[in-house]
C-alpha cells in the first residue's frame, strides 16, 4: 500500500506540514496576540531568525536543548520589548519600525552566529502520531515535536483566555478602542506592551523549533521570510487563535508540496515549489484582506488593513 | 494609511513657503537636518557601546570605515560605485513614501530587473547587435520588470487593500524565487559550473565608466534621477497631487483626484527605479545574472530613504554615506575579526534609532515659528 508513489507524497505532506506549521503556529500566535492590542509587530520575521540563533547557541552551550527553547523566548522578549516600548512614543510609526527590527534581529543573528554554523548542538526530540498504524513508513513520515502540541495548547488557552477572561477582555478593547480602555483606567501603552513583549516570546520560541528541531540546525538561510508570511497569516485567520493553527498547517502543506515531490523524485519545478507559500500567502491575502468579514473581525486600532 | 510622508524640506513647507520667508524657511528646515544627524550620532555611540561590550575598539572601527569607504582615491570609488544602486533603491522607497505608501520591495525590484536585463541581453548579443541599442534595450527591460514589480504591490494596495509593506516584501521572495528558478533551469550557462548564471553578456557590451573615474554610468543616472524625481514630486501638479493623496487619501479622492492612478504610477516610478539599480548591476558589475543580485542594497536602499526622510536630494548624501559604510564591510571584517553582519546591526540599530528620533519632531523651540505649527 505504502509503495504508492501517491501515498509517498501524501504523507510526506501531511508529515511535512506538521513538521513545517510549528514555527508558523507560534509565530501568528504572537502577531495574533500583539495585533489583538492594537498594534502591529512587522519585525517579526527578525525575531524568529535571532530566536533560532539563540536557540542553537544555548543547546550547544549547556547542552540541553529545552533550555534553548526558554533563551530563544527571551531573545523574543527582548526584542518585542524594545518594538513595545517604542512604539509608545508620539508620531513613532510601528509597520516602520517593525522593519528596522526585522533586519535588527536578522542583524544581531547573524552577527553572534556566525560561529555556530558548524558546531553540533543537541537537538529536540520527537516521538510520532503514527506508531499505531504499524507501519514504519507513515511512523517516520508522522514524527512530531512537543512544540507542536504545547503550540496547539497556547491556541486553546489564548481562545479561552480572550473569551472569558479578564485580562482577554483587556486585551481586546485596547485593540479594538484605546480611548475605550483608557475610560475603564486601563493603561494602553502598558497592555500594548506587554502583548507585544508576549508575542516576541511565542515568535521567539518558533525560532527555536526551526534550529533545533526542522531543519534543525543553524545557518543564515535558516528562515527566509516565515515570519512575514506568519504575519499575514493573522489576516486570514482573522484574528482568532484556532484559526491562526489551521492556517498555518495549511501553510505548513503548501511548504512540504516540494521536498515531498523531491522525494519520489521529482525535482522539476523545485524553486518554483519553494516559491509557493509566498505566492500562496499573497493570494490568500488578496483574497481576504478587503473582505467585508475581515473588515468586521479586525480590531479597531489596528493600522495594517485600512 | 500609515503617515510617513511629512513634508520634509522647506519647499514643501506650505505656510512657510507661502510667507515667503527664508529665514523661516531654513529655521524649520534645520529640524529635519539636525534631527536625523542627531539619531546618526546617537546610533554611532550605541554600537561604540555595543562593540566595547565585544571588547573591540570602537575608535578602530570608525576608522576603518574611515578609511575603507572614504580615506583613497580607490576607496571613494569604490563607494561611489556601491552608491549608484543604493541611490536608485532609496528612490524606490521615497517616491511611494510620499504617496503614504511603507513599499519595501526594491531588493526583489532590483533582481527582477537585472535577470530581465541579462536575459533580454542573450539573444541580443547572439545576434551582434550594436552595444549601444542592446544596452538600451536591456535597460528598458529591467526598469520594465522592476516598474511591473512594485507596480503590482501598489494596484493590491489600491484595489484590493493588500497591505503594501507585506505584499512588496512577498513579491521580494517570489521574484528572488522566480530568477534562481530560471538560472538554475532553463536559463542556465552550462559552461560555468561554479554558480549558476544566465549567459554573460560580455565586455563588449558592459556600462562603462564615466570618463576620468573608475565608476559606472549609474551613479550618474541615480543623481539625475533624484533630482529629476525631486522637481517632480515638488515643483508639479503631479507631485502636488501625490503629495495631497499622500497626507490625506479622502481629501484627495473629494478633491477628484484619480488616487488610484496616483498609487499604481508612483509604485511603478519606484519599481522602475530599482529595476534601472538592477539593470546597471548586471550590466556594469556582474556582467550576467545570478544570485550575488540579491546582495542586500534594497534593504539598505530602506534605511537610505528614511534617513534622507524621503526627499529625494537628501538621498544623495546619505546613499554615500552608506555606500561607504556598505563598501569598507571587507576592511572592517579582516582587521577587526568581526563577522560581516556586523554592518547589518550598525544598519539595524540605525534604522531603529532613527524611527525613534521621529518623536522629537516639534519638540524644539529652536525650530518652532509661529503659524507653522506642527501638523500631526
Amino acid at each position: 500500500m505504502t509503495d504508492s508513489p501517491f501515498l509517498i507524497v501524501l504523507f510526506a505532506i501531511v508529515g511535512g506540514a506538521l513538521r513545517v506549521s510549528t514555527p508558523f503556529m507560534f509565530v501568528a500566535l504572537g502577531e495574533c496576540l500583539t495585533e489583538k492590542s492594537g498594534r502591529v509587530n512587522l519585525g517579526l520575521e527578525g525575531t524568529l531568525v535571532l530566536g533560532a540563533m539563540t536557540a542553537y547557541a544555548t543547546s550547544y552551550h549547556t547542552g540541553s536543548p529545552w533550555l534553548g527553547v526558554l533563551a530563544a523566548g527571551c531573545a523574543g522578549v527582548f526584542l518585542g520589548g524594545i518594538h513595545g516600548y517604542v512604539c509608545k512614543l508620539p508620531k513613532v510609526n510601528d509597520i516602520a519600525i517593525g522593519i528596522a527590527m526585522m533586519l535588527f534581529g536578522t542583524g544581531l543573528a547573524f552577527f553572534f552566529g556566525k560561529s555556530y554554523i558548524q558546531p553540533s548542538a543537541p537537538r529536540l526530540g520527537s516521538f510520532s502520531l503514527g506508531e499505531w498504524t504499524g507501519n514504519p513508513q507513515i511512523a517516520t513520515a508522522l514524527e512530531v515535536n512537543g512544540l507542536l502540541i504545547v503550540g496547539v495548547l497556547v491556541a486553546v488557552v489564548m481562545a479561552w483566555a480572550f473569551a472569558n477572561t479578564k485580562w482577554g477582555l483587556i486585551v481586546r478593547m485596547t485593540g479594538d478602542s484605546a480611548p475605550a480602555a483608557r475610560a475603564m483606567g486601563v493603561s494602553v501603552d502598558l497592555v500594548r506592551f506587554l502583548a507585544t513583549a508576549a508575542g516576541g516570546f511565542l515568535a521567539g520560541v518558533g525560532g527555536a523549533f526551526l534550529s533545533l528541531y526542522y531543519p534543525g540546525s543553524w545557518n543564515q538561510g535558516l528562515s527566509s521570510g516565515q515570519g512575514l508570511m506568519a504575519v499575514a497569516l493573522v489576516i486570514f485567520a482573522r484574528w482568532k487563535p484556532l484559526q491562526c493553527v489551521v492556517a498555518a498547517l495549511l501553510f505548513g502543506a503548501a511548504g512540504a508540496i516540494g521536498p515531498a515531490l523531491q522525494s519520489v523524485g521529482i525535482t522539476q519545478g523545485y524553486y518554483f515549489f519553494n516559491a509557493a507559500p509566498y505566492i500562496l500567502t499573497l493570494l490568500i491575502m488578496i483574497a481576504s484582506a478587503g473582505s467585508k468579514q475581515a473588515m468586521r473581525d479586525v480590531p479597531g486600532e489596528l493600522s495594517i488593513i485600512k | 494609511m500609515a503617515n510617513i510622508s511629512e513634508p520634509l524640506s522647506p519647499a514643501f513647507i506650505g505656510a512657510a513657503a507661502v510667507r515667503g520667508d527664508l529665514l523661516v524657511r531654513i529655521r524649520r528646515g534645520a529640524e529635519y537636518v539636525a534631527i536625523p544627524v542627531f539619531a546618526l550620532v546617537v546610533s554611532s555611540v550605541l554600537f561604540s557601546v555595543f562593540l566595547l561590550a565585544l571588547g573591540k575598539s570602537p575608535v578602530e572601527f570608525f576608522e576603518l570605515v574611515h578609511r575603507g569607504g572614504f580615506g583613497t582615491a580607490f576607496s571613494i570609488q569604490n563607494t561611489l560605485q556601491r552608491s549608484a544602486p543604493l541611490i536608485l533603491t532609496a528612490l524606490a522607497v521615497a517616491v511611494p513614501a510620499r504617496i503614504g505608501l511603507i513599499m519595501i520591495g526594491g531588493e526583489g525590484a532590483l533582481v527582477l530587473g537585472g535577470f530581465a536585463a541579462a536575459v533580454v541581453a542573450i539573444p541580443l548579443v547572439r545576434g551582434h547587435v550594436p552595444p549601444p541599442i542592446t544596452l538600451i534595450v536591456m535597460a528598458a527591460m529591467g526598469t520594465f520588470a522592476g516598474a511591473l514589480w512594485v507596480g503590482l504591490a501598489g494596484y493590491l494596495r489600491h484595489a484590493r487593500g493588500v497591505n503594501e509593506t507585506i505584499s512588496s516584501l512577498l513579491l521580494t521572495y517570489i521574484g528572488i524565487a522566480i530568477m534562481n528558478f530560471f538560472v538554475e533551469g532553463p536559463l542556465r550557462d552550462l559552461t560555468n559550473p561554479n554558480k549558476p548564471s544566465t549567459m554573460p553578456i560580455g565586455d563588449a557590451y558592459m556600462v562603462g565608466k564615466m570618463p576620468g573615474t573608475d565608476v559606472h554610468w549609474g551613479l550618474a543616472t541615480g543623481i539625475v534621477l533624484a533630482i529629476v524625481l525631486y522637481v517632480l514630486l515638488s515643483r508639479t501638479t503631479f507631485g502636488f497631487a501625490v503629495r495631497i493623496t499622500g497626507g490625506n487619501p479622502r481629501a484627495a479622492l473629494a478633491q477628484g483626484l484619480p488616487v488610484g492612478k496616483l498609487i499604481v504610477l508612483c509604485c511603478m516610478l519606484a519599481g522602475a527605479c530599482a529595476g534601472l539599480a538592477g539593470f546597471f548591476e548586471v550590466a556594469a558589475i556582474q556582467g550576467r545574472a545570478n544570485a550575488s543580485l540579491a546582495a542586500g542594497y534594497g534593504f539598505t536602499g530602506i534605511l537610505v530613504a528614511f534617513l534622507a526622510r524621503h526627499n529625494p536630494l537628501a538621498i544623495i548624501p546619505v546613499a554615500i554615506l552608506f555606500g561607504g559604510i556598505v563598501a569598507s564591510g571587507g576592511l572592517v571584517q579582516r582587521r577587526m575579526d568581526l563577522p560581516d553582519a556586523t554592518v547589518l546591526v550598525l544598519q539595524g540599530l540605525t534604522f531603529v534609532v532613527l524611527l525613534v528620533s521621529e518623536t522629537l519632531y516639534g519638540r524644539f523651540k529652536i525650530f518652532q515659528v509661529s503659524g507653522t505649527a506642527d501638523r500631526t
